[in-house]
């Protein structure tokens, strides 16, 4: 086998082929139909255009399903992320609501921080949860994804929370470098998590626990601190995103706000090629699943396709990047290839042998 | 104990009351949060119990609906007021409506969260002869007669306001619309009103914003995108063309200028929007209605016929609405 093929061969094999195909499939074929739908402007300074407009959108799915992908490399699931955005929001709009300074950067700083510390604690509740109490992470996680809406109600008093806080709103709605403060945001989410999972060996140990939880703990790995941490990060990211998503319209919705995210934010990380088995995870697939995600919802404008039908599209393109990851496919492929090529170093033999 | 009886001969029985229970009547429109006044049976027998089951918090338009009831709903209107927020849950509701039973109030009030469930628990408020006013939305039952009247807003007749301005004043506009939460009533009758009065080949595209700005603006975006010659966008709620607008402007153009907005809502961030030039028309969807809802509840007490459904009053604004108008809003 030659070099290229070679290569050609384990660029198809990669975890990331066929969601990046997707990926480029989905841009293509809009910018195809709708001419100008990738080129990008500057405008007042930044860049602007259809792409960056899904790179902001992608933000919060990714936020979230980093902390999923965590949770998920342990062999549980996180199914509060959504209610924890309506709660940190909530939390954090009710301050500035009463603060006298709403105004004022530092006012919004504590109030952000405020919203992603109570995320954290409902994080640590989850951790707490499963690994103290052993409670099956659906159902641990399933407790605030029902009861965390009241909790947010509660702090809104059952109103809809809107204030108005200009450094707040910056988080959602300005611009950093050119690019939109989210996108900046769940950059360097990403990059701290990857620093903190793979340049230590806690991604290890979170797969590790994810294979086989009682080997791990046999060998030596703090299953339990190990598992915490997982729960506590996928709280903290949910807060920060639940505070991305909402500083645009400085709107505490606590019925609506990260409603059904919770199912956005598996999908991203089971898109980007990791098992709900647990065990290997992969942080750089879950970017290129929450693109997918988003993009697959404004093509369908740029596509003329009806609203009704949506979530049909989304299924197809699901299905079929699924499709395309599943591993006993790839197997089967590979025996063919296998067989074929046999086959036909048989036949070559045969034809040698005269000569 | 009086009051008991009243429920258990039922309505004819009461009629002999009306026109004491009418003269009392007087349509309070203003006064901020009036204090719940929930439970007890007490002695102030001359009062209609009303049980009022609201469906939740949903929205600013609800808000200002729950405000306006509480305000209308008072003892000073002849009216001791039981209310209860569901949470938007349908169960809370279930809950409630059967606490009015057991609490045998005069009158249940309620808007449905959804529209089917509600047999079984409609079925025992008529065992216990309750009379049931329906407030904005409507139920779909088995129960026979399973209410006395319905009081809300008629959405078709808004959207087709809409239509009519967008008609007369923007004859060849290319119509984007930006739908509500698909399936809601909302959406389904202003779509239907709009789209027959414009007629659907003006519309170039439709696109759901779910009723939330931040879904408003990213259908937009795409849109701008989508329909490079859209010039009018027809947004189901004030809350997508906020978020409309703010995806305009984003792409460097004017808002109410290159591409005319129409809103149905008329919330004061809508209203100030028109004002401020972004905004084209509103069209409003009133939930201040409570007054009405108090002379329903009167009529209804005391057994006197009323009509099956009554629609709110809405109005409509162009730009030449004032700072003061906005500022006197409600909600």
């Amino acid at each position: 086998m030659t070099a290229p093929t070679e290569l050609a061969r384990r660029v198809v094999h990669h975890k990331l082929f066929w969601p990046v195909v997707a990926l480029l499939v989905l841009l293509l074929a809009a910018g195809v139909r709708s001419p100008g739908f990738l080129s990008v402007t500057v405008q007042d300074g930044h860049l602007f255009g259809q792409v960056i407009d899904i790179m902001r959108g992608a933000a919060t799915p990714l936020l979230l399903a980093l902390g999923m992908a965590l949770v998920i490399a342990t062999g549980g699931i996180d199914l509060s992320v959504g209610a924890v955005m309506a709660i940190s929001l909530a939390v954090s709009l009710q301050f500035l609501d009463n603060s006298a300074t709403a105004d004022q950067p530092s006012t919004a700083v504590v109030a952000v921080l405020l919203g992603v510390a109570v995320a954290l604690v409902l994080g640590a509740f989850n951790g707490f949860m499963v690994t103290v109490l052993g409670i099956q992470p659906f159902i641990a996680t399933m407790i605030l994804m029902v009861a965390g809406r009241g909790i947010a109600m509660l702090i809104t008093k059952g109103q809809i929370t809107t204030t108005t806080s200009p450094p707040f709103k910056t988080i959602g709605s300005g611009f950093f470098l050119g690019l939109p403060m989210p996108v900046i945001i769940a950059a360097v989410a990403f990059v701290v998590v990857v620093i903190v999972v793979r340049r230590t060996a806690l991604g290890m140990l979170l797969e590790s626990i994810g294979i086989n939880r009682e080997a791990a703990r046999l060998a030596g790995v703090r299953s339990r601190n190990v598992t915490w941490f997982a729960y506590a990060a996928s709280g903290l990211l949910a807060g920060l995103a639940g505070i991305v998503y909402g500083a645009p319209t400085m709107a505490a919705d606590a019925n609506n706000i990260g409603l059904m995210k919770e199912m956005d934010a598996i999908l991203c990380v089971v898109l980007g090629g990791t098992s709900l088995m647990g065990g290997k995870f992969y942080l750089g697939g879950t970017v290129v699943g929450a693109l997918i995600l988003t993009t697959i919802e404004r093509v369908v404008i740029i596509f003329h396709i009806p609203s009704q039908t949506t979530p049909l599209f989304k299924a197809i393109v699901i299905i079929a990047v699924c499709i395309a990851q599943s591993p006993v496919l790839l197997r089967r492929l590979d025996l063919r290839r296998l067989r074929r090529a046999s086959r036909r170093r048989a036949e070559l033999a045969s034809q040698e042998v005269p000569a | 104990m009086i009051r008991r009886k009243f429920a258990k001969v039922g309505l004819a029985a009461v009629a002999a009351v009306s026109a004491l229970t009418l003269a009392a009547c007087s349509s309070n429109g203003g006064g901020s949060s009036t204090e719940t006044t929930a439970g007890g049976n007490g002695g102030d027998g001359d009062l209609i119990k009303v049980g009022f089951s609201q469906l939740g918090a949903e929205s600013g338009w609800r808000t200002a609906n729950t405000e306006s009831v509480k305000a209308s709903l008072t003892k000073e209107n002849g009216i001791d007021l039981i209310f209860v927020d569901a949470q938007q849950k349908q169960e809370n509701q279930i809950k409630a409506l059967r606490d009015f039973i057991a609490q045998d109030v005069d009158i249940i009030a309620f808007s449905p969260v959804i529209e089917t469930g509600w047999d079984e628990v409609l079925q025992e408020i008529k065992d216990a002869e309750i009379p049931v006013v329906l407030v904005d939305r409507t139920v779909d039952t088995t129960v026979e007669d399973p209410y006395v009247t319905w009081i809300g807003a008629d959405f078709r007749l808004e959207g087709e306001m809409a239509g009519e301005w967008v008609k007369e004043n923007y004859p060849d506009a290319k119509i984007f619309e930006l739908q509500g939460t698909l399936g809601s009533g909302a959406q389904v009758d202003r779509e239907e009103g709009f789209d027959a009065v414009v007629g659907a080949d003006k519309i170039i595209g439709k696109a759901t914003g779910n009723f939330t700005r931040a879904e408003g603006k990213t259908a937009v975006e795409a849109a701008l995108q989508a329909y490079p010659d859209m010039d009018l966008i027809f947004a189901h709620n004030d809350d997508m063309g906020l978020g409309a607008i703010e995806a305009i402007e984003a792409a460097g153009k004017k808002p109410g200028e290159d591409i005319i907005i129409v809103t149905v809502d008329a919330v004061r961030d809508g209203l100030q929007a028109l004002h401020d030039g972004k905004f084209n028309f509103v069209v409003e969807c009133n939930p201040v209605f409570g007054d009405q809802i108090v002379d329903l509840v009167k009529k209804v007490y005391a057994g006197e016929e009323v009509p099956k459904e009554t629609i709110v009053v809405d109005a409509t604004f162009d730009q030449s609405i004032t700072q003061e108008e906005i500022d006197a809003r409600l909600y």
